[in-house]
C-alpha cells in the first residue's frame, strides 16, 4: 500500500460507546503524521452520508446489534480492501452482547430499558432499526482482516496497526491484544 | 539415599536438575518461560488447561510441562509454531466457553487469562461465543463465586483441599456442564465448614471467586500455597 | 485342594458328561434373555422329562454364541446344531424330532454358515459350550490347568516370557504389548501390587466384554490369577459397569466358586500363593474405562483421568504398582500358558498376533459377537461373516472402534484389521465396535451423532475435550440446520487436530476421529450441506420448516 496517493480510510460506529473513536483521536501528535498519509473518507466525525467506494482501510467500532448495522457492515465490507475490528465490542461483542445470555434478549433488553426503568411515558420505540436476537462481533457477519481488542484499545496500538498496514507490513499482535 | 540429577535438553539448551523435577520447573530454573494457567506452585498439578504443553522429541504426543517429570536424555521443545497455535486455541476456547467480558469484570487487569490472551496475541476468538447464564452465589459474607467467569482450573478446589485442609469446594457434573460447588452443592452462606480463609479468591486466576468490595489486584496472591508450604516445612 | 485335585475334578466331570448322549445348550446371556431364553430353558427341562429322555439328555444354560439377532439360540450337541429364534412352543417339537427321533429340524437351524467359518475362537472358545454357572464345566474344558501349570512348573519370569513370545497386545484398544507391561509391573518397586481387570465397556453398541463375563467368567479369573503370579500381585479388582447385572451376578458366583476351590485366597491350591479379587462397580461413565480414571474410581474418587506419567505400572492404585488389563486380554492368558506363546503367535499377523472380538452392529444381515484372527479384512467381516447389507441397500461406510473410531469408506474395505493399519487410516481398534452404515445414513449426521456422545461423556478436566468438543458440536448443529459456512469446515479441521493432540486422555485424543475421517473420506457431503443445503440421505435440515413456521 505504499503509494504516492493518500490511503482512503473510513471509520464506522456501530453499537459502541464511541470510546474507540476517542482512542483514535487520542493518537494526538501522531495524528499529524498520519494525516499526511491518509484521507478520511467516511466517519462519524466527518459529514459524509454514504459509505464511499474504493476504501483502503475501514476501522469499525462496536458490535452488530440491529438490522441496520448488519446491512451497513456488509455494505462497507464490499467497498473496503482491509477491514479492521476496533475495540472489544467489534472483536467480542463486549458490553452490547451481555444481553445475549438472556432469553429473547432483544425484547427483554428493550422492556428493561424503556418500560421497567422508565420514569415517564414508558413505551418501546418504533421506527428505529430492529434489534437482532443477539449482539454479534463483526467477524460473525463479514470477513475481518485485522483485530485490535481493548476497551478501549491503547491509542499506541491503533497507531501501530495503521502504520504497519500503510507500510505494507503485517502487524504482530503478541503483547498488543489485551481485552478490557 | 542421595537424590540424583537428570540431564536433559530444553529448547536445545542442556540443563541439569534434581531427579523427578517437572519439565516446567526445570525450564523455570533455567530461565525458560512456559506459560501456565491451572498450575500453581504448591498445589498438585492438574494438567487440565493444556497451556503449558510441550513437545518431546521422538514422541508424537504433547505433554503438560507442569505434570511431566524429566527424564535423562529428554529433548523438550517449549516453543514451536504448533505449540503457539495450540496455546492460542486454549485461550480462544476458554474465552468462548462462558461469559468473559473483561471490561466489566472485577479481575480486569489482574486476570491471568486476559494476560495470556495479550501475550499470545489472541486478538479474536474464531469460535462463536457461548453466552450462557451460570449461577452466581453471593450469600457468603465476603466471598462471591461467579461461575460465568469460571475456567474450571480447579485451583480453588485444590487450595481448599490441600492447603486449607477443608475441601468444601469440588466439582459437580461433567464435561461442559462441570461446575464448582460448595459443600454438597449448597449456598455458600449456608456452608458450616467454610473457614472463610479466602485462599480460593487469592488463587483464582480469573474473576470467578473474589472478595466483595476488594480490588482484585490486592486480593490475588499466586504465591500463597507455595508460601504456606515453605513455612510448614521449616 | 492341591494342584492335582483340579485334574481329578476335570476327569470326574468329563465322565459325568459322557453319561449323556445329548447336550442342549440354551443361550441365557443378556442378548437372548429378553427374547424369552429363560422360558425356553424351562420348556426344555420339562420337555425332556415329558419324553423321558432326561437321563440321556442334559439341558444346560450357556453364554452367548454370537448370533444375537436370532435369539434365543440353542445348540444341541453332538453336532453343534444351532437352532435360532426358539420359542417355548417350538421346544417340544425340537426335543421330539431331534432327540427322540434323531431328525434335526432343518428349517429352524441357523443357516449362515459363513458367520462361523471365518471366525477363530480362542477367547470365546467356551462361549455357548459351557454352563457359566458351573466351575466344573470350565474345568472339564481344561480350565485352570494353565494356572496349575504356572504354579507347579513355571517361574513368574517364565510366564512373562511365554506371554512375550505370544506377541499378545492389550485388547482394550491401545495395543500395548502385554508381556512388556507385565515385566514393567514385575520390576516396579512397591508393595502390595494390584491387578485391575477392565470390564467397563462404555461404548454404545459394544458388548464383547459383557458377553465374555456372562459366558466364561472363570477364564477372566484364571487370567488374573496367572497375571498375579507373574507380576507378584496380591489383590485384584474387576471394574465392571453396574449396568451389567447379569455379568455381575455371573462373576460373583464364579468368584465364590473359585474361593471355595482355593483358586483364590491366601493360600492358592496350597502353594502359598496369595491373591484375592473384589468386584468394583462403575457408575456408567464412558470415561471411566480410561485406565487412570478406573484407578480413581476404584479408590472411591470421581472417575477423572489424570496425566501420565506416572504410569500405573509404577504408580497406580494408592500409588502402588498396578497392572491394568482389559478382560479380553486376560482371557487370552490361560490359552497362551496352556498351548504356549508360539501356538498363539501363529494366529493373526506377525505384529498383531491372536484374535480380536468385535461387536458387529448397524445395517448388516448377521449382527452379533464375533471373534476373528487379526489381519482379517473389513470386507470379510462385513460381507462374509456379516452377510452384507440388508434390504438390498448399498454399503456406505463402516465405523471401526466405537464412538471415537473412524468412518472408513468402501475403498478401504480390503484393509487388514490390525492396530497399525487402523490407526493409519484414522480409525482405532478401540473396544472392538464395528458399525456398518448404509446409503440411508448421512455422514455429517453420523459424525455429529458421535460427537454429541463424546461431548456428553467428556469428564471436563481438560480444555480441548471439554470446550473444544462442545464447539465442534455447535458447528455441526449449525451445518445440519442449514447455517453452515465454508469456514466451518476449516474450523472443524483445525479444532479436531487440536483436540486429538492436546487432550489429556484417550477419550479426547480419539473423540474427533469420526469428524476427521468423515472429512477425509466424505468431504463432498460436507460441502453439499454447506453450499447446497442438501443432505443426500435426507437426514438433516428436517426440522427446518417446522421451526421456521413456529417463529
Amino acid at each position: 500500500m505504499v503509494t504516492a496517493e493518500k490511503a482512503r480510510v473510513a471509520t464506522i460506529w456501530l453499537s459502541g460507546c464511541s470510546g474507540c473513536h476517542m482512542t483514535f483521536l487520542d493518537q494526538d501528535e501522531a495524528l499529524i503524521d498520519l494525516a499526511k498519509k491518509i484521507q478520511l473518507v467516511y466517519s462519524p466525525i466527518a459529514d459524509v452520508k454514504v459509505f464511499p467506494e474504493n476504501v483502503d482501510v475501514t476501522l469499525v467500532e462496536g458490535a452488530v446489534a440491529n438490522d441496520h448495522q448488519e446491512e451497513m457492515i456488509k455494505f462497507a465490507r464490499e467497498r473496503t480492501k482491509i477491514l479492521i475490528s476496533l475495540g472489544d465490542c467489534a472483536v467480542t461483542g463486549n458490553v452490547p452482547a451481555l444481553r445475549n445470555a438472556w432469553v429473547k434478549s432483544d425484547e427483554a433488553v428493550l422492556k428493561r430499558a424503556y418500560i421497567e426503568t422508565a420514569d415517564v411515558n414508558p413505551q418501546i420505540p418504533t421506527e428505529v432499526p430492529e434489534l437482532l436476537p443477539k449482539a454479534h462481533p463483526l467477524h460473525e457477519f463479514v470477513k475481518v482482516d485485522y483485530y485490535i481488542p481493548g476497551c478501549p484499545p491503547p491509542s499506541g496500538v491503533v497507531n501501530y496497526v495503521i502504520t504497519e498496514l500503510l507500510a505494507g507490513r503485517t502487524p504482530n499482535m503478541e503483547g498488543k491484544s489485551k481485552y478490557g | 539415599m542421595s537424590i540424583g540429577t537428570t540431564t536433559l535438553k530444553i529448547d536445545g539448551i542442556e540443563v541439569t536438575v534434581p531427579e523427578g523435577t517437572t519439565i516446567l520447573n526445570a525450564a523455570k530454573a533455567n530461565g525458560i518461560n512456559i506459560p501456565t494457567l491451572c498450575y500453581l506452585e504448591g498445589l498438585t498439578p492438574w494438567g487440565g488447561c493444556r497451556i503449558c504443553m510441550v513437545e518431546i522429541h521422538g514422541t508424537p504426543k504433547l505433554f503438560p510441562a507442569c505434570a511431566t517429570p524429566v527424564n535423562t536424555g529428554m529433548e523438550v521443545i517449549t516453543q514451536s509454531e504448533k505449540l503457539r497455535e495450540y496455546r492460542k486455541m486454549v485461550v480462544q476456547l476458554l474465552l468462548s466457553e462462558r461469559t468473559h467480558v473483561c471490561s466489566v469484570c472485577v479481575a480486569n487487569n489482574a486476570c491471568e487469562l486476559q494476560k495470556l490472551a495479550d501475550e499470545l496475541g489472541v486478538d479474536h476468538v474464531m469460535f462463536e461465543r457461548n453466552w450462557t447464564s451460570q449461577e452466581i452465589d453471593s450469600t457468603h459474607k465476603s466471598l462471591v463465586i461467579d461461575r460465568n467467569r469460571c475456567i474450571l482450573c480447579t485451583r480453588c478446589i485444590r487450595v481448599c483441599d490441600e492447603i486449607e485442609g477443608v475441601h468444601i469446594l469440588d466439582l459437580k457434573n461433567r464435561g461442559k456442564d462441570s461446575q464448582i460447588i460448595i459443600d454438597l452443592d449448597q449456598k455458600w452462606g449456608d456452608s458450616d465448614y467454610c473457614t472463610s480463609c479466602g485462599k480460593c479468591a487469592k488463587v483464582c486466576p480469573v474473576g470467578a471467586i473474589y472478595v466483595e468490595s476488594e480490588a482484585l489486584s490486592e486480593t490475588k496472591d499466586k504465591h500463597i500455597a507455595e508460601f504456606i508450604l515453605s513455612r510448614r516445612n521449616r | 485342594m492341591k494342584p492335582a485335585d483340579i485334574q481329578k475334578i476335570a476327569e470326574h466331570e468329563v465322565d459325568f458328561q459322557r453319561a449323556y448322549k445329548h447336550r442342549i445348550n440354551v443361550c441365557t446371556s443378556s442378548g437372548c434373555v429378553p427374547f424369552g431364553a429363560l422360558k425356553v430353558l424351562k420348556a426344555f427341562e420339562e420337555a425332556v422329562k415329558e419324553f423321558g429322555v432326561e437321563k440321556e439328555c442334559k439341558v444346560a444354560r450357556t453364554g452367548c454364541v454370537g448370533t444375537c439377532s436370532v435369539g434365543p439360540a440353542v445348540i444341541i450337541e453332538p453336532g453343534d446344531y444351532l437352532y435360532q429364534s426358539v420359542t417355548p412352543e417350538k421346544v417340544r417339537e425340537i426335543v421330539r424330532d431331534h432327540i427322540v427321533l434323531g431328525l434335526p429340524m432343518k428349517e429352524n437351524l441357523y443357516s449362515n454358515e459363513a458367520f462361523f467359518t471365518k471366525q477363530q475362537r480362542i477367547v470365546l472358545k467356551n462361549a455357548g459350550k459351557i454352563d457359566p454357572h458351573r466351575v466344573e464345566d470350565y474345568i472339564a474344558m481344561g480350565g485352570y490347568s494353565a494356572l496349575v501349570k504356572c504354579i507347579t512348573r513355571m517361574t513368574p519370569q517364565g510366564v512373562i516370557e511365554e506371554v512375550k513370545d505370544s506377541g499378545l497386545r492389550g485388547r482394550g484398544g491401545a495395543g500395548f504389548p502385554t508381556g512388556q507391561k507385565w515385566s514393567l509391573v514385575a520390576r516396579a518397586h512397591g508393595s502390595p501390587k494390584y491387578i485391575v481387570a477392565n470390564l467397563d465397556e462404555g461404548d454404545p453398541g459394544v458388548f464383547a466384554n459383557r458377553t465374555l463375563a456372562e459366558a466364561d467368567p472363570h477364564s477372566i479369573i484364571e487370567g488374573m490369577v496367572i497375571a498375579a503370579y507373574a507380576v507378584g500381585a496380591e489383590k485384584g479388582y474387576i471394574y465392571i459397569r453396574a449396568e451389567y447385572p447379569l455379568a455381575i451376578q455371573t462373576l460373583k458366583l464364579a468368584l465364590e466358586q473359585a474361593r471355595v476351590l482355593t483358586l483364590l485366597g491366601d493360600n492358592i491350591l496350597e502353594t502359598g500363593l496369595k491373591f484375592n479379587i473384589e468386584l468394583r462397580f462403575g457408575a456408567g461413565a464412558f470415561v471411566a474405562g480410561e485406565e487412570t480414571a478406573i484407578l480413581a474410581s476404584v479408590e472411591g474418587r470421581r472417575a477423572n483421568p489424570r496425566p501420565r506419567p506416572p504410569y500405573p505400572a509404577n504408580s497406580g492404585l494408592w500409588g502402588k504398582p498396578t497392572l491394568i488389563q482389559n478382560v479380553e486380554t486376560l482371557a487370552n492368558i490361560p490359552n497362551i500358558v496352556h498351548y504356549g506363546g508360539e501356538w498363539f503367535a501363529k494366529y493373526g499377523t506377525p505384529r498383531c498376533t491372536g484374535t480380536k472380538c468385535f461387536s458387529l452392529t448397524g445395517k448388516i444381515n448377521n449382527p452379533g459377537l464375533i471373534e476373528v484372527p487379526m489381519g482379517i479384512t473389513l470386507r470379510e467381516v462385513v460381507f462374509d461373516i456379516g452377510g452384507g447389507i440388508p434390504d438390498g441397500r448399498k454399503f456406505k461406510a463402516v465405523l471401526v472402534g466405537g464412538p471415537s473410531g473412524g468412518c472408513l469408506p468402501e475403498t478401504l474395505l480390503d484393509l487388514p484389521i490390525d492396530y497399525e493399519a487402523l490407526t493409519r487410516v484414522g480409525a482405532i481398534m478401540g473396544s472392538g465396535g464395528i458399525v456398518v452404515i448404509d446409503d440411508q445414513s448421512c455422514m455429517v449426521d453420523t459424525a455429529k451423532f458421535f460427537t454429541d456422545f463424546c461431548v456428553e461423556e467428556s469428564c471436563g478436566r481438560c480444555n480441548p475435550c471439554r470446550a473444544g468438543l462442545a464447539r465442534v458440536k455447535e458447528i455441526f448443529d449449525g451445518i445440519t440446520k442449514g447455517e453452515g459456512k465454508m469456514e466451518d469446515i476449516t474450523t472443524l479441521e483445525k479444532s479436531s487436530g487440536y483436540i486429538k493432540e492436546a487432550s489429556l486422555c484417550g477419550l479426547g485424543q480419539t473423540a474427533p476421529n469420526p469428524v476427521v475421517t468423515t472429512l477425509r473420506y466424505f468431504r463432498e457431503e460436507y460441502v453439499e450441506h454447506v453450499v447446497e443445503k442438501k443432505c443426500r440421505a435426507g437426514r438433516c435440515f428436517k426440522n427446518l420448516n417446522s421451526e421456521a413456521n413456529k417463529q
